[in-house]
């Protein structure tokens, strides 16, 4: 884990969406409704990015029963990752406010 | 009793955005693409504007189709490298990449595939106009794909200059 390196906001609600079992149509939906409809995840760049988040460790492939729609969980460093970003995130607003709004 | 039209037409490598735009305007007037071939696409008719059509350079991968197909959308065709898709307008937004990083992973992939073909086209003509005739042939090939990377690099740079300052 790198904690210099910003996520992307595509991966970071991707990886929010992973807090519990989901398919790759659940996190679509997910993260729209999350983002208040600003960010809708296109297929490509949603399967590239959970394809890319397994190669890290950061996500799961759940073992598929038949047919179904194959689904995601976080993993221990996943969750990890999500929780320095938040950290990350923290710091600038507590600056922004520190500095914009003289809080 | 299906109404059909078939049209024959040309684009570069480098035109897959104009392409797009070519078969939504087709879909916006009531045909939308069903099968495609080698510079030939056919239509059937539908409501104007019933949908969205989308296509994209990849390797066939089952998995990948299915996986876009999960989310609504629906597999037209293939023809050599390239995929098509349509989705019902009704069913909400098509595309099928949302962040400046994966268009710009996207031209990379473009761009890989213009390569390899490009060089060995280059390496073929470059054997062939020792002993046959139509060396040349994959020479004239090898220009226009090296074109065709040039000008894939293009949009590739304009998106790097846009992720510099945001997402």
């Amino acid at each position: 884990m790198n904690n210099d390196i910003a996520l992307t906001e595509s991966t970071f609600y991707i990886l929010l969406s992973l807090y519990s079992p989901c398919h790759g149509y659940g996190i679509m939906q997910q993260t729209e409704e999350l983002s208040g409809g600003r960010i809708r995840l296109a297929a490509g760049t949603l399967y590239g990015a959970l394809n890319n988040m397994c190669d890290k460790g950061w996500i799961i492939q759940l073992p598929a029963d038949g047919s179904r729609k194959k689904e995601y969980r976080l993993t221990e460093r996943g969750l990890a990752v999500l929780r320095s970003e938040v950290e990350r995130l923290r710091e600038l607003v507590k600056n922004g406010d520190r500095i914009l709004e003289g809080k | 009793m299906a109404e059909k039209v078939t049209i024959r037409k040309w684009f570069w490598v480098w035109e897959f955005e104009k392409e797009e735009e070519w078969l939504n305007e087709m879909a916006m007037n009531g045909w939308v693409l069903d099968s495609v071939g080698f510079a030939v696409y056919h239509f059937v008719r539908c409501e104007p504007g019933e949908y969205t059509v989308r296509l994209e350079m990849r390797k066939y991968d089952q998995a990948y189709v299915d996986f876009v197909e999960s989310t609504g959308a629906e597999f037209i065709d293939r023809m050599a490298l390239w995929i098509y898709f349509r989705k019902k307008t009704e069913k909400g937004p098509f595309d099928l990449f949302s962040d400046i990083d994966s268009k710009i992973s996207y031209m990379d992939r473009i761009g890989k595939f213009l390569m390899i073909v490009g060089g060995m086209n280059l390496i073929v003509g470059l054997f062939n106009t020792a002993g046959h005739r139509l060396g040349w042939l994959n020479l004239i090939c090898a220009t226009v794909l090296m074109y065709a990377l040039g000008r894939i690099h293009g949009k590739k740079e304009a998106l790097m200059k846009e992720r510099q300052l945001h997402e």
